[in-house]
């Protein structure tokens, strides 16, 4: 049976614009256009331009929309500040991670509006979660927009300055981690300062209509700024390089927050969400696993999958790994019980035979000068 | 468009053979498909490698793949250059970007091996 593939609003334009084209989470979306390491040096070093509009978009309203929604994940959102984003996992019953997810505080109190972002691949999967826990109660209301919207990640330190000309709002007025509606290229969008690569820059959400006269837009204010539109290749491993997890590898649902070292998104002393038991019980007992860097000798890529030696005993896996093209190093996320854990730890990665040394380092590999 | 004097391998291998000494490296093709090129994974001098076997790995950013060697016979030579840097191979990979000489057996036969022609048709180009 042939997959059917959505397709983003951009999807005419990457094509056109030599876009290697690959299947993902049930899109079509392009891994490179030139090279990763290209798209990934201009993400650093100027600014880098990606499609997210596979990204799934859910909004939630009614007055009790911030109530359900700190049931469901794990940071606590109902007190969140109007135009606040949150980092967030959705748990299961058992602390196991069914997405990693940002939510959006749209509107305050008695018109309460959230917005939830989720991976494209547990899209389906987060819909059915959430109309199974509203078992047809009409309290909160919830929309899949994904399909209505586009969305833009525009990344590194040109980035604000570049877009500033196309926005009708002073950018470097929204905080970190904030969102705002304002008026870009002369289209409504969501504005926030958000993003998976460890630079600044921002995410527009904005009408599938208007994405691709948007995209160009951006893409004409930063010629002469030096940015490049990337694709997923360069989004790994930017994010990779940044130490943040991507949900099928370091996360899943044998996983839990705390073992893959995402502690701060974890409110265990607020009411009640689902996992939360079975996370403070995993606690106290203590952590099976624990997400770790590695940083390799030698140049060849500890890959998703390979087995982490020590003392010559299989000892955990490797659930991504790069050439890190900024930190010019092998570098790799891993699980390894928490013994071996410690910084500076010598373990070594079995690499298609042949045992390649590894140290533990700390987490982000590349931070960016601030 | 690689040059009519080489043979091609499937696998995107060229070789061009000169008296005993066959010299194998990747083609363009191979080279733009794989792109951000990390390491070479080459074999020590004085190994015997078989026709159609891997004799080394070829990493990018995104993959790994054996490289295959075309013809049998003994590794004599290794490029360091390549070895020591990757993207030696993406600048000239018909030239400067060669990987690994042979020593085949007398009379050895390339008619096996695709032709300049046959490989174009292979990886859907058109000859000029």
């Amino acid at each position: 049976m042939a997959e059917l593939l959505l397709r983003t609003p951009l999807c005419d334009w990457h094509a056109a614009h030599g876009g290697r084209m690959v299947p993902f989470g049930g899109w079509t979306m392009p891994v490179q256009y030139s090279s990763v390491v290209d798209e990934h040096t201009a993400t650093r070093s100027a600014a880098g331009l990606f499609d997210i509009s596979h990204m799934g978009r859910i909004f939630f309203r009614g007055p009790h929309a911030g109530r359900f929604l700190d049931e469901l994940v794990t940071a606590e959102v109902a007190t969140l500040e109007t135009g606040r984003v949150r980092y967030a996992l959705v748990t299961n019953e058992s602390g196991g991670v069914l997405d990693d997810v940002l939510v959006y505080r749209l509107s305050p109190e008695d018109e309460a509006e959230y917005l939830v972002v989720v991976n494209a691949a547990n899209r389906t999967k987060i819909l059915n979660w959430v109309a199974a826990r509203l078992a047809g109660s009409d309290a909160v209301a919830f929309e899949d927009r994904t399909e209505a919207l586009g969305m833009i990640a525009l990344q590194g330190p040109r980035s604000l300055a570049l877009l500033q000309p196309l926005a009708a709002i002073a950018l470097d007025t929204i905080p970190y981690y904030h969102a705002a509606r304002a008026t870009l290229a002369g289209t409504r969008a969501l504005v926030s300062r958000t993003g998976y690569t460890g630079e600044d820059g921002v995410e527009l959400i904005v009408p599938t209509g208007e994405t691709r006269r948007v995209w160009e837009a951006v893409v004409a204010a930063g010629q002469s700024a030096g940015l490049k539109p990337c694709g997923l290749g360069a989004r790994d491993t930017l994010r990779l390089e940044a130490g943040m997890p991507l949900y099928g590898h370091e996360l899943d649902e044998q996983t839990n927050p705390l073992e893959a070292g995402l502690g701060f998104a974890v409110e265990l002393g607020k009411p009640i969400f689902v996992g939360q038991p079975a996370i403070a019980r995993a606690k106290q007992e203590g952590l099976r696993k624990r997400r770790v860097g590695l940083e390799l000798e030698g140049k060849r890529i500890a890959r998703e999958g390979y087995a982490v030696l020590h003392g010559g005993r299989n000892v955990g896996r490797v659930t991504s790994g790069t050439f890190g093209p900024t930190v010019g190093k092998c570098i790799a996320m891993a699980y390894v019980p928490p013994e071996l854990a410690r910084l500076d730890t010598r373990l070594a990665v079995d690499i298609r035979g042949q045992a390649a040394a590894a140290r533990v380092v700390r987490l982000p590999f590349y931070k960016r000068p601030r | 468009m690689g040059p009519a004097s080489l043979r091609y391998t499937e696998s995107h291998e060229w070789v061009a053979m000169d008296a005993d000494t066959a010299t194998v490296g990747i083609t363009q093709f191979a080279v733009d498909q794989l792109r951000d090129l990390v390491h070479l994974e080459l074999p020590p001098l004085g190994r015997r490698v078989q026709a159609g076997e891997p004799f080394g790995e070829v990493e990018s950013v995104k993959s790994v793949s054996d490289l295959y060697a075309p013809v049998s016979g003994e590794i004599i030579a290794v490029n360091d250059a390549v070895r020591d840097d990757a993207m030696k191979v993406a600048e000239d990979p018909y030239g400067a970007g060669w990987m690994i000489k042979l020593r085949v057996a007398p009379g050895t036969n390339l008619d096996q091996l695709l032709t300049l022609e046959q490989y174009q048709k292979q990886i859907g180009e058109q000859p000029d």
